[in-house]
């Protein structure tokens, strides 16, 4: 078989085949599809930016931050029975309370510190279980601040000097986010152990948590 | 004789073309054979190119007719390079299984035995022992005798690292929860450097290695000083940097054997003195450095697990004379 277009050498051979026409587009209508593509190629980055910077603040990493405060100032209330009228406790806003990165820190500073030798990976065995809604020395984030850092009775020994303030508040987010106190974007999606909230990806359960599913409170001190 | 460049080869303690023991020499002679053979390879490729294009013009000037249309000269060009080219890679795969194969059995039936554990970003390094009082425990540098083969027992705790020291053998991977092994010999003395060859985290980069290979009986002096208990606080001074490092945030993560400070969450600290490196190969082992460290490790090392420590002055002094004490 003779192939044709061997024979195709020069463009005398193209015009000999037919092939004299060139495809010319015209200049107003290029300039009209280069004008659709920039306005596609702009959203296109538009789309992308916004996907990426949504997710910027669930993944910021500070690692030279300051704690919100080294000793929460003012009353850390951490017991409802008090004389007098009842006085509200200082609320201390938690920095990575909001922060998928600290949290994460905190559920590895919750096993090397060994809060799960006592806690149980939050469910509780010597320790209560820190993933119910029920607290003894209160739920704010000022107030597991101090029960960290002060220790209570009944065996909770106290941390103060042994670690530093920022990995305290690192571990008070991980804490809260146990029982779902904190934003769901910044829950694990999966933990190896047993959770009290559904994960970040999974469906939405049709009963809140704490309606569905209520583990036993840890004995009282 | 572009390889020559001292910029192309790399530094001498971290290079597969400075290969010190069995199995890199069969990495290196590898190397140089895949090299030489896709040299040739290519110059031959180049050389036929520019034989065709210039035959082709030669004949176009002299006025004949180009024999483009022979079907029959087409097919045995075609097919001259596909068969070479299985050829050439056929021999590739059979070299490259048959190194693989020398390199797998351990040759000796009791050898060293070094448990290396990947961890963010840092190496785990324990003297595998018969007793329980052989055994010991160090970090970032691995010391091993000249012409013996050494077994490593590799493991990872958080994510997948690799370890890889070119000059002695091929890389190979600590994986989370899967104990794998391999071995090599060090032919030659010297101070070898090894990195994580596995993106990690933020430091990947900053978790290096060192291992030092030296005389049996060196090795052995070495052995015996890693062994004992860490040197007891002698004057003041250290006396008060025991008590910084037992009562502070330090013994929460680091283990001095001899003192009540036993956990496994940072670096043995036993004989943190004694070693050439601080932070994985990350800076050298001088008093300012282990200052700056201690006070401000996140300026160094960003996202490592150690956390910042505020110490007085004196605190701080009186620690570091502590661990410069620890031979």
């Amino acid at each position: 078989m003779r192939r044709s277009y061997a024979k195709c050498r020069s463009l005398d051979s193209l015009r000999s085949l037919g092939m004299t026409e060139t495809v010319v587009i015209p200049s107003g209508a290029r300039s009209a599809t280069s004008r659709d593509l920039h306005r596609a190629f702009g959203m296109m980055l538009l789309v992308v930016a916004m996907a990426t910077l949504t997710s910027c603040k669930r993944e910021t990493r500070r690692f030279r931050e300051s704690p919100p405060s080294a000793t929460p100032g003012g009353t850390v209330r951490v017991s409802a029975l008090q004389p007098g009228a009842l006085q509200d406790t200082t609320h201390v806003r938690n920095v990575y309370e909001g922060n998928a990165y600290a949290v994460s820190e905190g559920q590895r500073l919750f096993n090397w510190y060994n809060c799960s030798g006592c806690h149980a990976n939050g469910g509780g065995g010597m320790g209560p279980p820190l993933m119910d809604d029920e607290w003894i020395y209160g739920a704010g984030s000022e107030q597991i601040y101090t029960t960290i850092v002060q220790g209570r009775p009944n065996g909770m020994p106290s941390f103060a000097g042994k670690v530093p303030a920022q990995q305290v508040w690192q571990i008070v987010a991980y804490v809260r986010s146990l029982s779902g106190l904190n934003p769901a974007s910044t829950r694990s999606a999966r933990t190896e152990h047993m959770m009290y909230y559904p994960g970040s990806q999974a469906l939405p359960m049709e009963t809140s948590p704490k309606q569905a599913f209520r583990p036993p409170a840890g004995e009282m001190p | 004789m572009l390889l020559q460049l001292p910029s192309v080869r790399g530094a001498p303690n971290q290079s597969v073309l400075e290969s010190s023991g069995p199995l890199a020499d069969r990495v290196e002679s590898l190397w140089w054979f895949a090299l030489i053979t896709a040299s040739l390879v290519y110059l031959v490729t180049m050389g036929a190119l520019w034989w065709a294009a210039a035959h082709a013009r030669r004949r176009e000037q002299r006025g004949e007719e180009l024999p483009m249309d022979d079907e029959r000269r087409m097919t045995r060009g075609v097919t001259l390079a596909v068969g070479a080219t299985v050829v050439v890679l056929l021999v590739f795969l059979v070299t490259d299984l048959s190194v693989g194969r020398t390199l797998d059995p351990v040759p000796r039936a009791h050898p060293i035995t070094i448990e290396l554990t990947g961890k963010q970003w840092w190496w785990d390094v324990t003297y595998a022992d018969t007793s329980p009082q052989g055994r010991f425990t160090t970090a970032n540098e691995i010391h091993v005798p000249v012409g013996e083969p050494v077994l490593f027992v590799l493991n990872a705790r958080d994510v997948i690292h690799s370890f890889w020291a070119p000059n002695l053998a091929g890389k190979k991977d600590l994986i989370p929860g899967y104990t794998q092994s391999m071995w090599f010999q060090a032919d030659t003395a010297g101070d070898y450097r090894a990195q994580c060859a596995e993106f990690c985290g933020v430091q990947h980069a900053k978790m290096a290695l060192h291992v030092i290979a030296e005389p049996p009986e060196k090795y052995a002096q070495w052995v015996a000083a890693q062994r004992a208990p860490a040197t007891t606080a002698s004057d003041s001074v250290a006396v008060r940097g025991r008590e910084v490092f037992l009562a502070g945030q330090c013994a929460m993560c680091h283990a001095i054997t001899g003192t009540s400070a036993a956990s496994r969450n940072g670096p043995d600290l036993t004989h943190v003195a004694s070693r050439r490196t601080l932070a994985a190969g990350t800076l050298p082992n001088t008093r300012g450095a282990l200052a700056g460290w201690i006070v401000d490790p996140q300026q160094v090392k960003p996202g490592a697990h150690m956390p910042s420590n505020q110490l007085p002055p004196s605190d701080l002094d009186a620690l570091l004379t502590y661990l410069q004490s620890l031979k």
